[in-house]
Order: structure tokens, then sequence, then C-alpha cells
């Protein structure tokens, strides 16, 4: 935890608009020159609930939403306010306020909407007691009277970010400048005025015996502010993906709304359909006739989208799905983030899978794996498979712009033109040669393809095995050839991005220690977060954060394991997945593992980590504050 | 200039251009329909000028899937139930290949029902010929989603308690814009039928009565047949909607009491394909994507220029 950064959280109902109101106070902040993560959580449902989202703003580069939070603005929730509906929604109303106080810093300030929510209910929380113990500073404010006054309750949002602007002592400029880009005529006058008001009450009416304020930082360019979901779409549209079929499921849906905003307008085509089979089917069907497509879905939707990316593998369609995860088994906490989808991701459909699949560790990763995956699936002809999850997929951080700066790659890959049909090895048949075994021909697995509708290109396409032309076959020999080649492939894609590109893993910590904290995907930010700390703490701690899951790094692995004498593997889930993939992909190095793992839905803080390091590696004997499980590995 | 010269090639298409030069021979049992609906295509698909390599034949798994194993053109061989969606994917990505899919009862009315119906009611400019045999052929003769009530097999040995599909009046219902019955024992009203469903501009479905003497012994060879054009017993309007229907239920129910009728049930001349639709929405492009990627000129849209929104 440091004190030269806010951490604010708006609390509300779902419904209320907490979302964009949130965003605009984000690039309000980064706008200032700070640098800016989110994190999102919210209930599964469409009115009502509570929900939050916090925003962390520093001078210095932030990598996870931190630990707890420093100002909170708590609107109280509008939509549990229905008196029959009381069994429905029981203490609810006043849960933006009540939920998760503890995690408030000490020092921290409080803003609640006095107008919405209930003198009884505030009276049981303690508050009085509790601020003076942990020197909170608590301001009742009636926002919902003020934005009633100038028209509309919903207002009382924009009430409540006037009052924190004041607090912070921030300028109203770029929040106000933000308005006015999003709204327009008496809505914009209205919310204008609102602010202002709310900004000089706060002013005027206080004193600000506070300490919280809102830091100061510059950046050296312009950044745009970005979510998971955001980098992915723009990985892909860079990649000249033209193609997405889809069907809703949170929190994949993300992605699919992003492509089929922008798909049309580039004159390209999304498609939502009757069901993931579908989806993941016509994925298939446009890139087999040369479109670059994708599809994707979340846990239950992608468990349908296994036979069509058994047949792409089959049939070596190039095809890129992401599989959005979320708390499962079954329709789990739709809303929460998890990362227990790693083994079906890796193993579903019949037969040795042979798929490429990558789990980015931030949003920049997002992008540039994307686009990897874009490159490989064409070049290589095979299913690649982008694992995330809810946190990535929601939260925003602030990137360079320079960062899209970059050439699109709209290539086909392997796929042959006319010209180069005509000299490609034909059946006596007429028929080409799509599937070619022989090794000599075929050295790194890869048999060219053509497109229907080209000259000279005709063959048959099968989910079944078949012979070189494409035609059925159950021969042994064929057959060997055949999977041999496939399989050759996952051979020569691993040496390619050991050989030809930057690591996709992200090292970080102290290089020569001999302790590590390994994590794959999502968590990544939060654990490079808890390695500083340990570092800074006087620790030597090193960090890994993996994202290449199939074909596995195991050179890199190797090393980072043959370096350290322990290591803490961190992942969200309860049966230690990865952990798993790593002693069966590098076969040793059991007694050195020890997994620490969250799922209760909520994404760890680097708090958290580092109460676990000192735990498990630093020789702490306490127990776990949070709400973590340590297990040994097989071996141990 | 296009990237793909096979589309629209002016050229004389032989009338055996369908037909593989060597192997394979085809693996289906003697006296099987699957032999009348190859026989049929082969024979239309040239009358209607069209080459092998401009014509996309996509399967699903079962006896008639393997129908794009003997016939020459691009074929894509997919799995259980699911030729539509990947048949329509292509289409949509490349719409100047002549799309054709095709698969068992099984395969189209059970397993892949949705796709059935979500790909009739999208009307997508494509044929899809359903292999109607009433039994599962491939894995044995199981009872099918058409076998008629009461019929027996090793999965239903006391006889099927359940009514039937009507094929005809749920791809109506469903949207359907060309609807056929033909029967492998009638080729040249099968192969005329194809023609008319390969020029339709929206999905055109023929349900094909294909017999299985190996697992549906106790079934009709489907003769005698009636084409409803030739006879004169029945003259509704197949422009007509409610008269369709009244003869496709009556056509479904007949063939349970052994009598065939067969022939064109509806056909909307006015709804528009699709793409059509789609493209008068501003949601895929006038000309087929697949040519961009070889368009060295296209200037690709880059993410760089969606960042305003972001700032
Ligand atoms: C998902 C899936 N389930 C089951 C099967 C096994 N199977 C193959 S074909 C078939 C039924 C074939 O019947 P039909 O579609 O009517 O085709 P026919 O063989 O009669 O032409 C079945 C159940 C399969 N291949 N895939
Ligand atoms: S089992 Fe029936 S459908 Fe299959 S090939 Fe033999 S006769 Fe034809
Ligand atoms: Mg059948």
């Amino acid at each position: 935890m440091t004190d030269d950064e806010l951490i604010w959280r708006i609390a509300g109902g779902s419904g209320d608009g907490i979302d964009s109101t949130s965003q605009n106070f984000a690039k309000a902040l980064m706008r200032s020159g700070l640098d800016i993560f989110t994190h999102r959580h919210y209930p599964s449902r469409i009115r009502g609930g509570h929900t939050y989202v916090e925003i962390r703003a520093a001078g210095h580069e932030v990598q996870s939403r931190g630990d707890g939070y420093n100002f909170l603005l708590a609107l109280g929730d509008s939509f549990a306010r229905n008196p029959k509906e009381e069994a429905v929604y029981g203490d609810e109303e006043i849960k933006p306020l009540s939920e998760n106080l503890d995690e408030l810093r000490e020092g921290g300030v409080i803003v609640y909407d006095s107008g919405l929510l209930e003198d009884d209910d505030v009276a049981e929380l303690n508050l009085e007691e509790r601020a003076e113990e942990n020197d909170w500073h608590v301001f009742p404010i009636d926002l919902r009277g003020m934005a009633k006054e100038h028209g509309r309750e919903v207002m009382r949002n924009t009430a409540g970010v006037g009052v924190t602007a004041a607090l912070l002592e921030m300028d109203l400029d770029h929040i106000e400048d933000l308005m006015t880009d999003a709204m327009s005529g008496d809505v914009l006058e209205a919310n204008l005025s609102i602010l202002r008001d709310a900004y000089e009450m706060a002013q005027a009416e206080y004193e600000f015996e506070h300490d919280v304020r809102a830091p100061s930082g510059e950046h050296d360019e312009e950044q745009v502010l970005v979510s998971g979901s955001n980098a992915i779409a723009y990985g892909a549209i860079d990649e000249g993906c033209r193609f997405i079929a889809g069907y809703p499921m949170t929190p994949w849906t993300d992605v699919f709304t992003i492509m089929t905003q922008n798909l049309p307008k580039m004159g390209g085509i999304s498609e939502q359909v009757e069901d993931e089979i579908a989806a993941a089917a016509l994925a298939v069907g446009a890139s087999h006739a040369g479109v670059k497509a994708m599809s994707g879905s979340s846990g239950g939707g992608f468990a349908l989208m296994s036979e069509p990316l058994g047949l792409a593998e089959m049939t070596e369609t190039p095809l890129v799905l992401v599989e959005s995860m979320r708390a499962g088994p079954s329709t789990g906490m739709p809303t929460k983030p998890e990362q227990a989808d790693l083994e079906h991701v890796l193993y579903t459909s019949q037969g040795d899978s042979q798929r490429v699949v990558f789990a980015p560790g931030n949003i920049e990763e997002a992008y540039d794996q994307t686009r990897m995956a874009f490159h490989i699936a064409y070049e290589y002809q095979i299913p690649a498979i982008l694992i995330y999850d809810q946190k990535l997929s929601g939260e925003n951080k602030n990137v360079d712009e320079s960062f899209f700066d970059r050439e699109p790659n709209p290539t086909l890959g392997s796929t042959l033109t006319e010209e180069e049909l005509q000299e490609a090895a034909h059946e006596a048949s007429g028929k080409f040669m799509r599937f070619q075994s022989d090794p000599d021909e075929t050295e790194n697995g890869v048999s060219p393809r053509s497109l229907p509708g080209q000259k000279g290109g005709r063959y048959l396409a099968s989910g079944n095995e078949h012979w070189p032309s494409g035609h059925i076959a159950e021969d042994p020999d064929n057959r060997v050839l055949q999977m041999d080649r496939r399989t050759r492939k996952l051979d020569s894609i691993r040496e390619e991005l050991d050989e030809e590109h930057d690591s996709q893993q992200t090292y970080f910590g102290d290089e020569s220690a001999d302790l590590g904290i390994i994590t794959w995907g999502s968590q990544q930010g939060t654990v490079e977060e808890a390695v500083e700390r340990l570092n800074d703490a006087g620790h030597a701690v090193k960090g890994i954060g993996v994202s290449d899951m199939m074909p596995f790094p195991d050179a890199e692995l190797t090393e980072f394991l043959e370096s350290v004498d322990e290591a803490l593997v961190v992942e969200m889930n309860a049966s230690a997945q990865f952990r798993g993939l790593l002693q069966k992909e590098l076969g040793r190095f059991g007694p050195k593992l020890t997994s620490m793992l969250k799922y209760n839905g909520n994404p760890f803080e680097p708090g958290e980590i580092v109460e676990g390091f000192q735990i498990r590696l630093g020789g702490d004997s306490a127990e776990p504050t949070a709400q973590v499980r340590f297990e040994p590995a097989a071996g141990d | 200039m296009s990237a793909f010269n096979a589309i629209g090639e002016e050229r004389e298409i032989d009338r055996d251009e369908f037909t593989p030069g060597n192997e394979p021979q085809p693996t289906w049992c003697p006296g099987c329909g699957d032999f009348g609906v190859l026989k049929a295509l082969k024979q239309a698909l040239p009358e209607v000028g069209r080459n092998p390599e401009e014509v996309l034949t996509v399967t699903g798994i079962g006896c008639s899937g393997k129908l794009n194993s003997y016939l020459d053109s691009y074929g894509f061989h997919t799995i259980h139930g699911r030729s539509l969606p990947v048949a329509r994917a292509a289409k949509l990505a490349n719409p100047e290949l002549e799309v054709v899919a095709a698969g068992g009862d099984g395969d189209g009315y059970g397993i892949g029902g949705n796709h059935f119906i979500h790909t009739a009611r999208e009307n997508h400019d494509m044929t899809y010929i359903v292999f109607n045999n009433e039994v599962f052929g491939l894995t044995k003769g199981q009872t099918s989603p058409t076998s008629p009530k009461g019929h027996k097999s090793k999965t239903q040995p006391s006889g099927s308690a359940k009514t039937p599909i009507r094929p005809l009046s749920q791809s109506l219902n469903a949207g359907a814009g060309y609807i056929a019955r033909t029967a492998a024992v009638n080729p040249n009203q099968a192969k005329e039928i194809i023609k008319e469903a390969i020029e339709y501009d929206g999905f055109a479905h023929i349900d094909f009565l294909t017999q299985c003497p190996t697992w549906n012994k106790d079934a009709k060879q489907y003769v005698p047949y009636v084409d409803i054009q030739d006879s004169d017993d029945y003259d509704h309007d197949i422009h007509d909607r409610t008269e369709a229907s009244q003869m496709m239920f009556e056509t479904e129910n007949k063939l349970y009491e052994g009598e065939v009728l067969t022939g064109r049930y509806y056909v909307d001349d006015e709804s528009p394909s699709y793409q059509q639709e789609k493209q008068a929405i501003g949601e895929m492009p006038d000309e087929p994507l697949v040519e961009r990627y070889f368009d060295d000129d296209y200037e690709w849209e880059r993410s760089y220029d969606l960042l305003d929104r972001h700032k």
C-alpha cells in the first residue's frame, strides 16, 4: 500500500449509471497526468444489487486494483427502495456504504448520499465509532436532493463527482470537458450546473481535515484508457479479422459487442447466431472460405464449441477463439472472475488436442497475443485460443496511444494463390493435395491450403482421417503420417515462439532471488506488484507471469524453476490447474511448488499475495487473513 | 481482378465433370437411395452451368454425408448436424460460391434441427438437401425423427411412441423460400428440382426421400409416387402460403398411409435473401469479403483510428 495514490470507489445499485460515471472520472484523472487501473464488481442482474467500480490513480505505473481503497462515494442503491421488494432486496440499500467497509484504509474519506440512505440504517453501522477508530472522514451529503433540485434524480452521480473533486482538490476542467463530449443540450447544462454547485458547496461547507488528495503526475505522451476486451478486439482488427460469430454470454459479450460495433463499418461481418455450436461452426466455415474469422464464449458456451473446435483441428482450418472465464461449475457466478477453465480449454473435444492456447497477463499482452494467435492460426492452420477472464475483460488501464500505432497484418498465412496452385502437387484425378503427409515436403508440419472458388484447388476437407487429397482413409500408415504431421506443427510453433519473437512470458522482481512466485493470465499485474513490495521490504523474490499454455514454454519454466529453491504458484481456482500443467509438462519440480488458490469470486489483491508469501516461503507461521487455500504439490 | 477464377468461368461444362476421375467408389449398399441424389446432383450442376471449382458442398455425418466424397467439387465433410452453420458462413464470406449443404434426416431434423430452423428463417441463398430415409443409416438403423410412429428398431424395440417430424411444414413455418420433396426413385424430377433449388435466390430446402433397403426393409421403396404438379388430383398454388401449408400437411400424412406425394410445395418469389437483407442495412460488403485478402491496394483499417473514444 502506498500513500501517494488514490483508490476511489463509487458504489451503488446496478443500473445507477456507475459504469459511465466512473469511466469519465477515470479519464479525467488520466488526462490530469495520472496512471489508471480500474476494477469492476457487479452482481448478475440488471437492476438492483450492489455494484462498484474502483479507480486506482497514481503518479507512477499501476498494475493492479491495489489493496482496499481510500475514498468511498456511496450512492445508495436506488433500485432497492421499493418497500414491497424488501424480502428480495433485504439490506441491499445500505450495502454501497456498508459492504467491505473494513477495506477502507486508515484516514480514508466517506461521502454518502444522506438523501437516499436512511438514518436508521446508517446508525446501525456504528459509523461514528468506526470513523473515530480508523481516522475516517465522513461526509453525509444529500446528493439526491441536490440532483432533484436540478431536475433529475439520476444526476446524483454527477453531484457525487462534484463533491469528490472538491474534497480531492481537483480542477473541474477535465471532468467538464468529458461531460461536454458525452452529452448535449439541456442534459449537459443541468449536469454542468449540478457539478459546479456540488463542488462549490463542498468547498464552502466543509473544513478539510483529511489527507487524501488527488495525486499529481505527468505523461510524456497522449494516453488512452482501454479494457482487456478492447485490446483483444483491436488486436483482431489489426490482424485483418473481419468475421465474428457469437452468442451472448458474460463476460465474453464485451469482445463480441466491440467487434460487432466496428466490423460492419469496415466492411466486415458479425453474426449473432442460434447457439455456440453454430457460432464456432460459422467461424470454421468463414475461415475455410478464406476470411480471417473468430468466435468465442465463456465456460458454458465454450463447452458447446468442443466439437467444431475438434473439426478445425482435424481439417486444419485456421481459427481463433476466445474464452472469457467466469466462476463455475455450470452457471456458477456469471459476473465473477475465476481461472478454472484452463484444463477445459486445453483438452476439450475428442482426440489428442492440437491447438494453441495463450493466456495474456495484462491489457498490452491481450492485444499482442491476440495478434500472435491470428498469426499462428493462419500460418499453421490450427485453432488458437485466448483464455482470459472477467477480471482482464472489464478492467481499464491507460496505455500510450502510440502503442496501437502498428501496421495491420491481413495475410492469410499458408494459403496458396491460383498461380501457386498451378505449380502445386495434384492427384491423377485432378484433386489438389491439400494434406500432404510426406515429412520431407512438410517439415514444419504445414501443408498449404487452397480456397473454394480457386482454379485448380478443389479438395475435400473432412473431419474423418484422410488421404493427402482429403478423402476419408483408415490406412494405418497414412494415419500415423498425418497425426505426426499435425502434431509436428506444435513443435514448429514452439520453435518459432522461442526463436523469432520476444518471449510472451513476463519476468519481474530480483533476478538473483532464490524464491519465486509463478502465476498465469490475469493475475500477473497483481503478483508483479506483490513481488515489488516484497523486495522493497527486504525479501529477495523473483516472479514470472506465464502466457503460453500450449505449446508450453518448457525451456523457460525449467530455467526459472532451476534457479529457485521454492516457488509459490498463484492462481484463481480450487484445483491448482496451472500447477498441474507445469508438473505434467516438466515432469519434476513438485517438491519446490506450493499453490496459493483463491476461488471466492474476487481476484487477488497484492497484499494477499505478500501475506501468502510470508506464510509459505517467508517463515511466517500465521494463518492467512484472506480467503485463500494453500496446497503442496504432488510429490512434496 | 478476382482471385477466384473458377467462379463464373465462361466455358462448356462437361456432363461428367462432377464425376471423380478415379477412386473412391461409393460404399453405399446396393439399392440405396443415396445413389439417386448423387446422380441427380451430378446431372443438375452442369445443366445450370456450374463447374466443380465454384461449387462448395458441405455435408454432415451419416451415409448421406458421404455425398461429397463421390462428387468432384470443393467439399467440406463436417460433423453430425452442423453442415448448415459451416455452409452459411462460407456463403457469407464468399457469396459467389454455389453452396450446397446436405445430410441425413437425423443430421438435419434431429441433432441439427436448431440450425435448420434458423438457417431457413434467415433465408440464406443456398440449397439444402436432406436425405430422408426415415432411419439412422450409418449407425445401423435406429429410429430417426422421421421414422413413423410405431417404427421398431434396436433402440425402440416396442415401436416408436413419437409422432414423426413434419419436415415440409416445419420448413415453411421456419421461413424457407423454396420447399420441395422428391424421391430417389424419380431421377428426372429430382434433377429438375435440384436445378430450380440452385437457381433460387434464397434458402431452398429439398426433402429427398432415399430408400434404405438395409435398415428400413418394411418401409416402401417410395413407389409408386405421385408428382403433385402432374396429377389432376392436386393443383395447389405454390406461391400461396396457406395452400402450400395444406398441401404439405396432407403429403406428410399420406406418406405414413403409403402414398408418396412429391413435387414443388412452396416458392416465395418476393422475399429477399439474407445476404440482400444484410447488405441493405449496411452489415455486409457488396464485394465478396474474401477478395479483399488478395487485393494489394486495399487500405486495411486500423484500431489506431478508433482511439478517440478512449481519450
Ligand atoms: C455428435 C454425434 N453423435 C452421434 C454420432 C453418431 N452418428 C453418426 S451418423 C448418425 C445418424 C445418421 O443418421 P442420418 O443423419 O439420418 O443419416 P443417414 O446415415 O441415414 O444418411 C449418428 C447418430 C456422431 N457422429 N456424432
Ligand atoms: S445403410 Fe441404408 S442409407 Fe446407408 S448406405 Fe446402406 S442402404 Fe444406404
Ligand atoms: Mg437417415
